[in-house]
This record gives structure tokens, C-alpha cells and sequence, in this order.
């Protein structure tokens, strides 16, 4: 387990290398610079565009600003913001409870929704919901999210008035935990449509391969009540594979959340993701990529160990 | 899985016995005739409408949908919804094959370079599509778009660049796979020159895998195309596309939601559709697959 555990965390810094790399590279090779934003100014003179360049580094060769960059992060200096001067690490600590705070709402809804709907296709297969099910997860998986976030946003803000149309807060009224719960509906449901269309997807073949096993029959076998046979059989079992479908969600998750957040307005990675892409802030687009990346990373390898955990057939090493 | 394939097959060839499969798949069926619908309505219908998708009416700006001669109302500029979402379903549905044909000319190379010699070579570029994968594919599609000079042509390479990744893996686990396979040994011994066993035996051998993807990857590619227009950084106006249609339908929201419901509907229609005929082709490709 624990030579496992060192194999895994090696590829995992790795692959984070390749990554640092890659983003480093489209970042810098891309034309027009962190500088054709002061350019837009008519103010700005040659000297004062060659001073900022000199002043941000950037007119030093790639690898050696690459090797400086990856030299400061390594010791937690991921660098400032060229467009506020934060620290880019505290800059996505500020966002990035809005972020976990939407994904993990969605997640849970998803999970509990999808779990259900998959085990009941299972059970009743090829049933009118079983059917209407897989055709309608196939149809939320392809629906795109902004358009079903705006789409929400006219039905239950515009037209009904029950929620609000975006952000995390009303002004005024900050910390009230009500107030949060009643923003955070409908962005949590407009990203947990697709992570509820694939968890139900996968736990319904789960479901399937488990209720078709030796020990299922067993039990029906002894005469054990149907419910038992599913609630504490069957379930537990079909449960365990999801272990590692959490783990591969994630990244589809935090795109989802991209998008989600920009829709509506919700303060959180995404959407600093974006703002920093469109005023060329490298710093902070660099750090959010690696910090993301990581995450994803760090998902993977925990939901593998933990299913090495919960299923002692699966022998990690 | 002879037994499998000889139930249904007892007087079909091949690719009969695969028709057959598809058209017992009623969504998938469905799926292909409304892409039909679509590829006409958006080619040739523009031909057929009075109207120029991009002719600027101020007078007529705003007017809802069936009131009067344009059937899905008018935007913002009086332009006619309809001859816009016939135009932008030219360039959407364009960008989705188009991505697809070329992130599948390039994943195919590659998975099957990397899947028959494997190796150092084979090992590092999956690493590479590993790494590239482990993170969404909108963030590394942002990061390229904003810092390009939007339109067509590069949107289109962006959206390939961010998707032969996934039909590399396929194809080099298929190639791998059929690399220790019976004939491929026969090819060898034969004395077949390595590219003609990749191209001419193990190739075409994964064509069932590979077709599925190819369909899938096309709803992908439409749907990645709606997410970077819509944010701005893909095809840029006057020209229409379903993504940027809903960009600009954003802000009149309140006032004009047919703005925004046209576009979305197109979208989600479209990418349903090639999602179902991807399905439907996987079950009747592949016998194998079939757990009816």
C-alpha cells in the first residue's frame, strides 16, 4: 500500500509538471501579451511598456521565467496579480469557498438523485421509468449548462420571482444563512443536472451487475424479504464502484462549475477564471490552473485508495 | 461470441445484421433523421427564407415570434431570428464535424503509433494525453481561445486540439488490445510492412470503437463550440453561431426570451441527437456490446 501510495503521489507531481509546463507555454507563446492591456492606453509610451515589461520579468527568456515561476511556487510564492497586486494565493483562497461550497451542494444532490434514479432503473429495468430515465439523462447530458442556468433563471426569477437571478448574497444582508441557501438553489441544481444524469447512469449498471450476482440469488434463495435482499445486499455492493466514479466526475464538475459560476454571477473560481483569462492576468490564470489540477489529482488518488479501503478484493500495490 | 452473432446473423452479412441492430434502436433512428433535418434546415434552408441573417431592421426590432412574417420573432437588431439560427446552425454544425474529422485523423495516428509500438514513445505520449485530460476541457479551451484571434477556423482547430486526446486513448487501448490477436501474428509472418498492419488490419479492426467515438465527438465538439461562444471567445459577430446567439440573448432575457429559447432548443437538439446515433451505432457496431 504504501509503495503504491509513493508510485501514485510520483505520477501525480508528474503529470502536475507536464501541466506547469503546458500552461506556461500556451500562456507565454500566445500573441498579445499581459501588455496589450496597458497598450489600449494612449498615454502609455514605448519607454513605459518596456519599463513594466522589465518590472514584470517578461523580457527575460521563457525557460528562465518558467524556471523562476516553478522555483517560487515550489516555495509557495505563486506570484501577484498584474491587475490588483494580491497575492494570486490569496486571491483564489477568497474564491475558492464559493466554488467548493457550489460543487459540494451539487454533489450531494446529484449523488442522492442520481443513486435513486439508478437503482429504481435497475430494479424495474426496461420499465416506462427506466426507459423515460435513460432518455432523459441522455438529454441532460446534453443540454448546455449555461443555456439551462439562463433558462432557469427567466422560469424562477423572472417570471415567478422565487429566486434570485445570481451572486452569493444580497448586499446588505451578508451573512445570513438563509440568504446563502436561497442563492445557492438555483446554481446548485443547474450544475448538479449533468452530475445527476451520470451518476444515475453509472449506478444503474452497477446496480445491474450486482443484482445479477451468485449471492443475490442466495439470498433471494434463503427467502429473505425482497427489500432486505436490495437494501442490504445489493446496495451496499453497487455503492462501492461509485467510489471511483466520484473521482472521475471531478473534472467534469469543476467545468460545469466554470460555467455555472459565470451565469450566475457567483463569486467563486470560475469566474475568476475567466476574468483573469480576459485581462491577460497570468499569474492568477497559472495559479488556478495548477490549483485545479491538483485538485483533480488529488480526487483520483483518493477515491482509488479509498476504494482499496472499502473493497478488500482490490488489492492496490 | 459466436454463438452471439450467429442467432441473429443466420442469412445477414456483417453490415446487415448491423442495420438491422440500428434500426431496432428507435432513438438512435430518430436522432439521424432530425441531424438530417437539421443539416438541411441550416444548408439549405437560408436558400428558402426571405430573409438575410444579417439585415439590419431598427423599425422591426423585438417582434415576438409568430406575430406577423417572421415565424421565431426578431432580435435586437430587427434581424430575423430564424435566418440567424439557419446560419448559425451552418457554422455550429460545420465546427462540430469538422473538430471531429480532424481530432480523429490525429487521435487515430497517434493512439495507433503509441498502441502498436508502445514503448518509452508510447508511454510518454499517453502520459501527455493523461495530463491534458486530467483537467476540464473548458479551462484549457479558455486559456488557447482568449489568447487567439477568434473565428471560424480557429475555433475549430482549438476544439480538435482539446479532443483527439480522448480518441487517442481509445484507439491506442483497441490497438494494444488487437495487437496480440491471431491475425496480427499471420500479418506478421506474412511479412506485412508495420504500416500496412496498422492501417490495413488493426485500423480497421477498431473501426466500431472508433465510428462511436467519431459520432460522440461530434455532440461534444457542438456543444464545446456553444460554451466558448456563449463566454465570448469563439465566433464573433455579426456572424451567428447557437453559442453566441445566447451570448447576446443573455441580457435581453427579460424583455425577448425567444432569443434565448431558439438557440438553447437548436443546441440541445442537435448534440442529443448525435449522442443517440453514437449509442445506436455502438450497439449495432459492435454485437459484442449488445446486452439486449
Amino acid at each position: 500500500m504504501a509503495r503504491y501510495l509513493v508510485n501514485r503521489l510520483g505520477q501525480a507531481v508528474l503529470l502536475l509538471f507536464i501541466v506547469s509546463m503546458l500552461g506556461f507555454a500556451i500562456l507565454h507563446l500566445a500573441p498579445g501579451g499581459p501588455l496589450s492591456q496597458f497598450a489600449l492606453s494612449s498615454q502609455m509610451t514605448q519607454e513605459d511598456l518596456d519599463r513594466i515589461t522589465s518590472q514584470l520579468g517578461l523580457d527575460r527568456p521563457l525557460p528562465v521565467q518558467y524556471a523562476d515561476w516553478l522555483w517560487r511556487m515550489l516555495r509557495g510564492d505563486w506570484g501577484v496579480s498584474y491587475r490588483d497586486g494580491e497575492p494570486v494565493l490569496k486571491i483564489i483562497g477568497a474564491h475558492v469557498g464559493a466554488t467548493v461550497e457550489l460543487m459540494a451542494t451539487a454533489t450531494v444532490i446529484a449523488v442522492i438523485l442520481g443513486c435513486w434514479i439508478g437503482v429504481l432503473g435497475a430494479i424495474r429495468r426496461y420499465s416506462i421509468f427506466d426507459q423515460l430515465a435513460t432518455v432523459g439523462a441522455m438529454v441532460a447530458l446534453s443540454i448546455p449548462t449555461f443555456w439551462f442556468g439562463l433558462i432557469a433563471i427567466y422560469l424562477f426569477s423572472v417570471t415567478l420571482g422565487w429566486l434570485p437571478s445570481g451572486n452569493r448574497q444580497t448586499v446588505g444582508a451578508e451573512g445570513s444563512l438563509l440568504d446563502m441557501l436561497h442563492h445557492l438553489i438555483a446554481p446548485a441544481l443547474v450544475l448538479a443536472l449533468v452530475e445527476t444524469a451520470m451518476w444515475g447512469r453509472f449506478m444503474r449498471s452497477s446496480m445491474l451487475d450486482v443484482i445479477n450476482q451468485d449471492y443475490i440469488r442466495t439470498a433471494r434463495a434463503k427467502g429473505l424479504p425482497e427489500w432486505r435482499i436490495l437494501s442490504q445486499h445489493a446496495l451496499r455492493n453497487a455503492l462501492l464502484p461509485m467510489i471511483t466514479v466520484a473521482g472521475l466526475q471531478f473534472p467534469t464538475l469543476l467545468g460545469g462549475a466554470l460555467v455555472t459560476e459565470t451565469v450566475f454571477t457567483w463569486p467563486g473560481m470560475g469566474r475568476l477564471f475567466l476574468d483573469s483569462i480576459g485581462y491577460r492576468d497570468y499569474p492568477v490564470v497559472m495559479g488556478i490552473l495548477m490549483f485545479s489540477a491538483t485538485m483533480v489529482l488529488l480526487g483520483s488518488l483518493i477515491a482509488d485508495m479509498l476504494y482499496a479501503v472499502v473493497d478488500p478484493r482490490i488489492r492496490v500495490g | 461470441m459466436t454463438a452471439i452473432y450467429a442467432a441473429d446473423t443466420v442469412h445477414l452479412s456483417p453490415a446487415q445484421a448491423a442495420w438491422q441492430r440500428f434500426r431496432r434502436h428507435r432513438l438512435a433512428m430518430a436522432g439521424g433523421i432530425i441531424i438530417a433535418l437539421l443539416m438541411f434546415g441550416s444548408f439549405v434552408g437560408p436558400f428558402l427564407l426571405p430573409f438575410d441573417d444579417k439585415f439590419i431592421n431598427i423599425m422591426q426590432r423585438f417582434s415576438p415570434p409568430l406575430t406577423g412574417a417572421h415565424v421565431l420573432g426578431t432580435d435586437e437588431l430587427g434581424r430575423d431570428v430564424l435566418a440567424r439560427l439557419m446560419m448559425g446552425g451552418r457554422v455550429s454544425l460545420t465546427i462540430g464535424i469538422v473538430a471531429m474529422v480532424i481530432a480523429m485523423a490525429v487521435g487515430i495516428v497517434i493512439g495507433t503509433f503509441a498502441g502498436f509500438y508502445g514503448g518509452i514513445l508510447g508511454a510518454a505520449l499517453m502520459r501527455f494525453v493523461d495530463a491534458v485530460l486530467c483537467f476540464p476541457a473548458i479551462f484549457l479551451l479558455l486559456a488557447l481561445a482568449a489568447l487567439i484571434e477568434p473565428g471560424l477556423i480557429a475555433t475549430t482547430i482549438l476544439i480538435s486540439v482539446t479532443a483527439w486526446m480522448s480518441v487517442a486513448r481509445i484507439v491506442e487501448a483497441q490497438v494494444r488490445a488487437l495487437r496480440e490477436r491471431d491475425f496480427t501474428a499471420a500479418a506478421i509472418a506474412f511479412g506485412s510492412s508495420n504500416m500496412r498492419i496498422m492501417f490495413k488490419e488493426l485500423v480497421p479492426n477498431a473501426m466500431a470503437a472508433i465510428v462511436v467515438a467519431a459520432t460522440l465527438n461530434v455532440a461534444k465538439a457542438i456543444l464545446l463550440e456553444s460554451y466558448v461562444s456563449y463566454l465570448g471567445y469563439g465566433i464573433q459577430p455579426p456572424a451567428a453561431s447557437w453559442g453566441n446567439m445566447l451570448n447576446n440573448a443573455q441580457i435581453y432575457m427579460t424583455s425577448a426570451p425567444w432569443l434565448a429559447i431558439a438557440p438553447g432548443i437548436a443546441i440541445t437538439l442537435a448534440v442529443t441527437s448525435f449522442n443517440f446515433l453514437g449509442d445506436g451505432l455502438r450497439d449495432a457496431l459492435d454485437p459484442r456490446l449488445d446486452i439486449h
